[in-house]
Formats: structure tokens, C-alpha cells, sequence
């Protein structure tokens, strides 16, 4: 697996390229990001603003934004879930194929942010969905979501390609479906998903 | 999941110009229901229509809304004044500043504050910039809604890169300003804001020169957009349709010259008006605003005077008002944006409403939409100007 | 613009028991509205937007108000005959006192509508009618068919407030779920409980999230 270093850059000089297969793999596969076209609130606004000119999400080979989950890899959560909305989320999210990664962009889509106290607001994606990488702010500038990708595309160039870590498309017995909520006559049931989310203990 | 099993929804049985009429399907008499969103490629955010099609013909359209439904009137009531103040930002989140002036005026008539020359000259000039890039970027949807995938959109979101400066220069936030006091605004812009927003200005009207070059002769657009999705004046009225939309289909009505609030009087400006009511009025009314607006920033950057932003009698922080009601509206880039307080002398509105323009504008949406193409229904979904956050709240 | 007095009298000359009170705004706003009987309503909505002068065609705001049954104390002067001793002769002398006194307000919903007129360039005037009460007698008549504008806003309304439009021709919910159950506008909605985690609770959210844990520390229990 692991190659010299010192070889490898020696060998490069003499114009031979060394690498491992994961490598290589990985590589690919974090330069083609495949975002999919999918805004549900005020961060889709600064979403729009990255892919354009001044930002250039294309930069990151992500400019390829797709409005259907099946050609999708990426799900950008820009924006507050509501009840309303989550279980269509989750079904997006069960649509996609894998490798499939989920950014959650902005206070929303993390926590409910400054609508956690309404009734209709989901408190955070991440009680039914696995989330990869968490942007803060409200909303997050357009360089939060560069170095958000930048965090993603670094993840998965890390990723063994064996061993319990490996990546979910390569691995049988990952799970693909995730349990969609039901709208039921006060809140959703279940209000998470308690594979997915266990309730963070709290230090004081 | 569709809703057309609830019998009320069918509108055979009412009487009434003011409905949308009925139309029977052709030949075999078979009709596709369509669930078009809430995730749909063309559909503003999280927006569905259940559509029913005789063949591409739409015979019957159902907006379907609440998907982006965030509480703002309850949220509102739990909150002190002030803190009603940022998730104005938040209900059209392509104009926070003109909701914040539109909140700040419900409070100011609510508990009778002044607004110094200053702050008014201020107030004018965010909400102009704002209705700039608002329509810009409008024109630029559409035209990716018709197939101009990016180009126009590019270039509009170019120039809202540079008001979103100024924004930011001045208030700290790109778009969510939160920029606006009872009785003022929160800090002073410096002489050097002032010029660089010249600048900008400047600039600005090369850039409708050219988009108008690009847009308004083109082909397509013309084929696509004229004769389609028309909207009488009688029944806009009727059903309360405002603004950019309203004035397409020749509704004089422009709360800037009617409710004269603010300063608006001072400056000379035309509120332009369509004919036909089709999309095409649609695009061009709003191309002439953005014009007017220009004119009108220039003048008011002109007389910016001297003096306090903020009156000296306001108190942003713990104000309570006295017991009563009031109702404020403002001419937002997409209407009428109303705010109705009722205060029982708490720290916190007892009842706190926003009148949302572009919810109430999709009242007509299927009146439009009816004996059209389904590719047409996108295309006026698109010219209607929606922002689900305002829509649903 | 004709005053709200003025207006009064009108809608009461056109339409004959209309019950028609005005209801006072103490506010700087000064926007005085107008109390519709529920019974007439659409009668004098009709007259108000057809009117020649006050021709309000343009229907803009429609929204619910939820006020809950009340308690007001009321100070009131009561005359009384007490017995006192005046120069040492006890007399029987009239005294007018200030009592308070508590009386109940039943609450009742309240549907508010700003009406503008685009031909006149005039508004706003301010109608309102109200329920019976907050439990059983939530209807009131639609003013939809009068003004379209209504539609949506009055779906609103009864999807938030539960306010029953008569006469509305889509009377559905119209920003929940169809199976949602409250309305979660009025006062004494409760939240449902999804408070299992609050990172920086404070006042209310913290009672709420301590109810919580205790919930689920006796559901551990009863297992
Ligand atoms: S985090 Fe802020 S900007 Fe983003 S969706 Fe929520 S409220 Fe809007």
C-alpha cells in the first residue's frame, strides 16, 4: 500500500508516475463531485452565488450540478428542513446511488438554527440522514462551502478502499435505505432515526 | 399524496367570474395528474403543483405550499421587537433590506417614531440597490427557465456580487442585513460608502444596456414569453395581485406614489405599465424598474444629507409599545409587503402577520397556467417572482 | 376618504343589519376598523367593494386573531348606602366607591381584513368579524367569492387558527400536512416534544427539555 515517498517523487522526476490503486481511485472520485440541484431555503441563495463567476465551484470539479438524485453524489442540505419537507429529503437522500455524501450548509439544515423553536422545523438533518460535513454560519459565506468541499474532497481521498472504513458503495452490508418519516397528526414519527442519531450528551 | 380525492377542491359548483374557468379534456377524455416538486429542477426552492394534463395541456393546476413553512408569525409572537428584526431578513431572502424597512415602519406607525432625513435617504437607496438586484436576478431565472442555462444568470449575479459588497461594506452580512431600526437605521455609512456606491451605480447602467442587448429583441424569449400566461386587469385586482405583476397586466398601482411613504416624493421617477399582462410585460415592466430605480438612486445619492440616522426619541432595545394595532406596507421588488402588529403593551407583538406578496400573487397561478403547455406553467411559475421563504414563512 | 363614521353609516344605510359597530385603534397608527355581524358579512362586503366612493377592490391582508378567554378588571363606582356615625348620630348616608371588579371575557377568534382601492388610490379600511367562541362556533362567512385575493389567506387562516370559512370553494390546509391534527397559532398550542437535545436551554425550552428527560427517565423505569 504505502509507497516511499522519497521514491516516489525520485521516480517522478525520471518521469515515471507511481501510485497505488487507491490512490488513483480516490482521486477520480473526489474530482468529480456531482452535486445535485437541490435548494430548500436561504443558503441555496449563497449555493447559487459559489457555482457562479466570482466563486467558481467549478474550480472543484462540482460545477456539474444534477436534478436528479440518481446521477447525484453529493446532497447540499442548503437550508432549514422542515417537517414538511423531511421526509421528501430522505427520500431524495435513499434515491441517490452510492458513493453519496451529505454537506449540511448553514445553522438550519445543522440545527434548526433560528427557527428551532417553531413547530414545523426540523432540529437538524441529522436525526434521520448520516451527515459528512457540517457548515455553520446563517448563511455560511460562499468560501465556507469552498473549504466545506475542500474538507469533503479530502475525506474521501482518505478513505481505504478495504477494512471496516471503506467507503459504503464497496461495502455489502452497508445500510442503503434509511426509514422515511411519517407526517402524523402532531409531529413526525419517529422524531429520529435512532440509528443514525443518538441524542449528544451534553458537558456542562 | 394527491389532493384531488378532497371534493372541495374541484370548482364546478361555484358560481363567480372571479374563478378559474373549467376545462374538459379532449378525445379520449384521459387525464395525467403530475405531482411537479416539492424537489423539481424548475420550481423557485421547495414549491409543488399538482398539475392535471390532457395530453401537454395543463386542464388544472394546484399550488401546494408549506414545505418551507418556518413558523415566522409564531416566533414572532415569543420575541421582543428587536429580535423580530433579523428573521425579517430571512422571509425574502433576496431583499432583507426592503422587509427590514417594511417591519421597521409597522413598528414606527405603531408607536409613532420619526425618521430623521438622513435614515429616509438611506432607506431609499438599500431598497432601490435591492429591487436592482432582485429583478435582475428575476430576469436571469427566467432565462434559465426558458433553456439560457447560466449565461443570464451569470451576469446577473456578476453585478448582485457587487451590491452585495456595498451590503456588506455597511451592514456586516451579505444578505442578511438586519440593517434597520424604529425611527432610523443602525450605523452610518462613511462618505467613502457613499462614493463607491456612486461608482457602482455608475456601472450599473452599462450592465442593463447590456442585458437588454442580450434579452429583450431575442427570439426565443419573444416566442416564448409573449401571449402566454395573461392575466386580465379586472381579475389581478380581484385577486389582490401586486406589484411588477399587477403593473403588467396595467394595474396603476405603485404604493411608492400611492401610500407616498418615506421620501419617494421628492424624486422623480415612472412606474411603467403593461398592456397584455403576459410573461413578456412581465420581463419588460421589470426591466423599466430597474431603470427607474436607477434614476431614482442617483438622485438620492445626490442629496444624502447630513444629520443623526437614528431618532432620538427611539428605543430599539426593550420598546413597548402602547396597546393598539397597526398595519405598514411597502412597495417590495416582488409587492406588496405588509406588516399588521397588534401590541397588548408587552415587549412582544401580540399578534405579528406578514402580508407576503409573492404568496398572495400565486392566487392566479392556475388561471394562468390553464390551456397552456406544461413547459409554459414552468415559464410562468417563473415569471409570478417567487421566494418560498416568503411564500410559506 | 370618507371617515370610519361616515363609512359606518353607509354600509348601515345599504345594507340594512349589518351590525356594523366601530372598533377604536388607540394606537399613533390611528387605523380604526370596522366590527362586521357575522350574518350580513358578505352583504356588506359586496356593498364595500361595489360602492361607487369607496369602490375597495383591492382585498390585501387577511389574517387571524386569537384571543383567549380573559379575565378584565374593571374599576367600577358603586353607590352604596353605608351607615355612619356622623356628629355622634348614626345616619344612613350614599357613599360611591371604587370597586374592582373581575368579569370573564369568553374569547373568541377574530378574522381581520385591510381593504385598499386600487381605483381611488384610498385605504385602508379595516373589517373585522368574530367567531362565537374558540371551540365549536369557529364559523365565519367567506368573503372568497368577493374577493379572490381571500383565497389563499383565508385557507390560511383556517389552517392556523381553525377559523371554518362558509362558502369557501377550497377550504383545505394549506401550509401543514393534510393529517396534522392542531392549529398551531392559537395561544395554547403546545409544541410538540422533540426536545431531546438542547445544546444552551434557557426559560421556556428548558422547562420544556427537563419535562422531557423526565418523561424519558420513566419510561426507562417503567420497562
Ligand atoms: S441557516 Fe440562516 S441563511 Fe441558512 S437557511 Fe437557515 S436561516 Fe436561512
Amino acid at each position: 500500500m504505502a509507497i516511499d515517498q522519497e521514491l516516489k517523487i525520485e521516480m517522478g522526476k525520471q518521469g515515471v508516475v507511481v501510485t497505488t490503486l487507491q490512490e488513483l481511485y480516490n482521486w477520480g472520485r473526489k474530482s468529480s463531485v456531482w452535486p445535485m440541484q437541490f435548494g430548500l431555503a436561504c443558503c441555496a441563495i449563497e449555493m447559487i452565488a459559489t457555482t457562479m463567476a466570482r466563486y467558481d465551484l467549478a474550480r472543484f470539479g462540482a460545477e456539474v450540478f444534477r436534478p436528479s438524485p440518481r446521477q447525484a453524489d453529493l446532497m447540499i442540505i442548503s437550508g432549514t428542513v422542515t417537517k414538511k419537507m423531511a421526509p421528501q429529503v430522505v427520500r431524495l437522500y435513499n434515491q441517490m446511488g452510492e458513493p453519496r455524501y451529505v454537506i449540511a450548509m448553514g445553522a438550519c439544515a445543522i440545527s434548526g438554527g433560528p427557527f428551532k423553536q417553531g413547530y414545523n422545523v426540523l432540529k437538524g438533518i441529522d436525526r434521520y440522514i448520516p451527515v459528512d460535513v457540517h457548515i455553520p454560519g446563517c448563511p455560511p459565506r460562499p468560501e465556507a462551502l469552498l473549504q466545506a468541499f475542500i474538507t469533503l474532497q479530502n475525506k474521501i481521498q482518505a478513505q481505504p478502499l478495504t477494512g471496516p472504513n471503506r467507503p459504503r458503495h464497496l461495502d455489502a452490508e452497508a445500510q442503503g435505505e434509511f426509514p422515511v418519516p411519517v407526517q402524523g397528526e402532531h409531529d413526525l414519527e419517529p422524531t429520529s432515526n435512532p440509528g443514525v442519531w443518538t441524542v449528544p450528551v451534553v458537558i456542562r | 399524496m394527491s389532493s384531488w380525492t378532497l371534493q372541495q377542491s374541484t370548482n364546478e359548483h361555484l358560481a363567480g367570474w372571479n374563478r378559474p374557468q373549467v376545462i374538459k379534456p379532449e378525445g379520449d377524455g384521459e387525464v395525467l395528474e403530475v405531482s411537479m416538486g416539492p424537489h423539481h429542477p424548475s420550481t423557485h426552492g421547495v414549491f409543488r403543483m399538482d398539475v392535471k394534463l390532457d395530453g401537454e395541456k395543463v386542464i388544472g393546476l394546484k399550488p401546494v405550499f408549506g414545505y418551507l413553512h418556518r413558523n415566522h408569525e409564531q416566533l414572532g409572537e415569543k420575541l421582543s421587537y428587536l429580535a423580530i428584526m433579523p428573521y425579517t431578513d430571512r422571509l425574502d431572502y433576496f431583499c432583507s433590506l426592503s422587509n427590514n424597512w417594511g417591519y421597521a415602519m409597522a413598528v414606527e406607525k405603531l408607536a409613532g417614531l420619526e425618521v430623521p432625513e438622513r435614515a429616509d435617504h438611506l432607506r431609499v437607496i438599500l431598497a432601490e440597490l435591492t429591487r436592482f438586484q432582485n429583478h435582475a436576478s428575476w430576469i436571469g431565472f427566467l432565462a434559465q427557465e426558458m433553456g439560457a442555462s447560466g449565461t443570464p444568470l451569470m451576469y446577473a449575479f456578476r453585478e448582485r456580487e457587487k451590491i452585495l459588497d456595498l451590503f456588506e461594506e455597511l451592514t456586516g452580512s451579505r444578505m442578511m442585513c438586519n440593517y434597520m431600526r424604529f425611527g432610523g437605521c443602525r450605523v452610518d455609512p462613511t462618505a467613502e460608502w457613499l462614493s463607491e456606491t456612486r461608482k457602482v451605480v455608475q456601472g450599473l447602467h452599462k450592465f442593463v444596456d447590456e442585458f437588454e442587448n442580450l434579452l429583450t429583441g431575442n427570439e426565443i424569449l419573444m416566442s416564448r414569453t409573449q401571449g402566454v400566461g395573461v392575466l386580465s386587469h379586472d381579475l389581478a385586482v380581484n385577486a389582490s395581485v401586486s406589484g411588477p405583476m399587477a403593473r403588467a397586466s396595467g394595474v396603476n398601482y405603485d404604493i411608492r406614489k400611492v401610500d407616498h411613504y418615506g421620501i419617494y416624493d421628492r424624486f422623480n421617477f415612472r412606474v411603467p405599465l403593461g398592456e397584455h399582462g403576459d410573461i413578456y410585460d412581465r420581463y419588460m415592466v421589470r426591466v423599466l424598474e430597474i431603470r427607474e430605480s436607477l434614476s431614482i438612486l442617483e438622485q438620492a445619492l445626490k442629496s444624502v444629507p447630513g444629520g443623526p440616522i437614528l431618532d432620538p426619541k427611539a428605543k430599539s432595545r426593550g420598546i413597548r409599545p402602547k396597546a393598539g394595532e397597526a398595519y405598514g406596507r411597502i412597495e417590495a421588488p416582488k409587492g406588496e409587503l405588509g406588516f399588521y402588529l397588534i401590541s397588548d403593551g408587552a415587549g412582544s407583538p401580540y399578534r405579528y402577520r406578514i402580508r407576503p406578496p409573492s404568496f398572495i400573487n400565486l392566487t392566479v397561478l392556475e388561471d394562468m397556467c390553464l390551456g397552456h403547455n406544461v413547459a409554459d406553467a414552468i415559464l410562468i411559475l417563473g415569471s409570478v417572482d417567487i421566494v418560498l421563504g416568503e411564500v410559506d414563512r | 376618504m370618507k371617515t370610519i363614521e361616515e363609512i359606518q353609516a353607509a354600509i348601515e344605510a345599504a345594507v340594512p343589519g349589518g351590525e356594523v359597530t366601530i372598533v377604536m385603534n388607540p394606537s399613533p397608527a390611528a387605523q380604526h376598523s370596522l366590527l362586521v355581524g357575522a350574518g350580513k358579512a358578505v352583504a356588506v362586503a359586496k356593498f364595500l367593494r361595489d360602492d361607487a366612493e369607496l369602490a375597495l377592490d383591492f382585498c390585501s391582508n387577511v389574517t387571524g386573531v386569537d384571543w383567549l378567554d380573559r379575565e378584565i378588571a374593571e374599576k367600577v363606582k358603586v353607590t352604596k348606602t353605608v351607615t355612619k356615625t356622623v356628629d355622634g348620630v348614626e345616619q344612613q348616608v350614599e357613599e360611591t366607591v371604587e370597586e374592582t371588579v373581575k368579569r370573564a371575557v369568553p374569547g373568541y377568534l377574530e378574522c381581520v381584513y385591510h381593504l385598499y382601492s386600487v381605483a381611488k388610490k384610498h385605504g385602508p379600511v379595516v373589517i373585522r368579524m368574530r367567531t362565537a367562541n374558540r371551540s365549536d362556533m369557529v364559523e365565519l362567512p367567506s368573503l372568497t367569492p368577493i374577493w379572490r385575493g381571500a383565497e389563499f389567506q383565508e385557507r390560511e387562516v383556517f389552517d392556523l387558527y381553525g377559523i371554518v370559512f362558509t362558502g369557501h370553494p377550497d377550504l383545505r390546509r394549506i401550509l401543514m400536512w393534510d393529517e396534522f391534527k392542531d392549529h398551531p397559532m392559537r395561544k395554547d398550542y403546545v409544541l410538540p416534544d422533540d426536545f431531546e437535545y438542547e445544546p444552551t436551554p434557557h426559560d421556556d425550552v428548558l422547562k420544556r427539555a427537563e419535562a422531557h428527560r423526565a418523561d424519558v427517565a420513566q419510561e426507562g423505569a417503567a420497562q
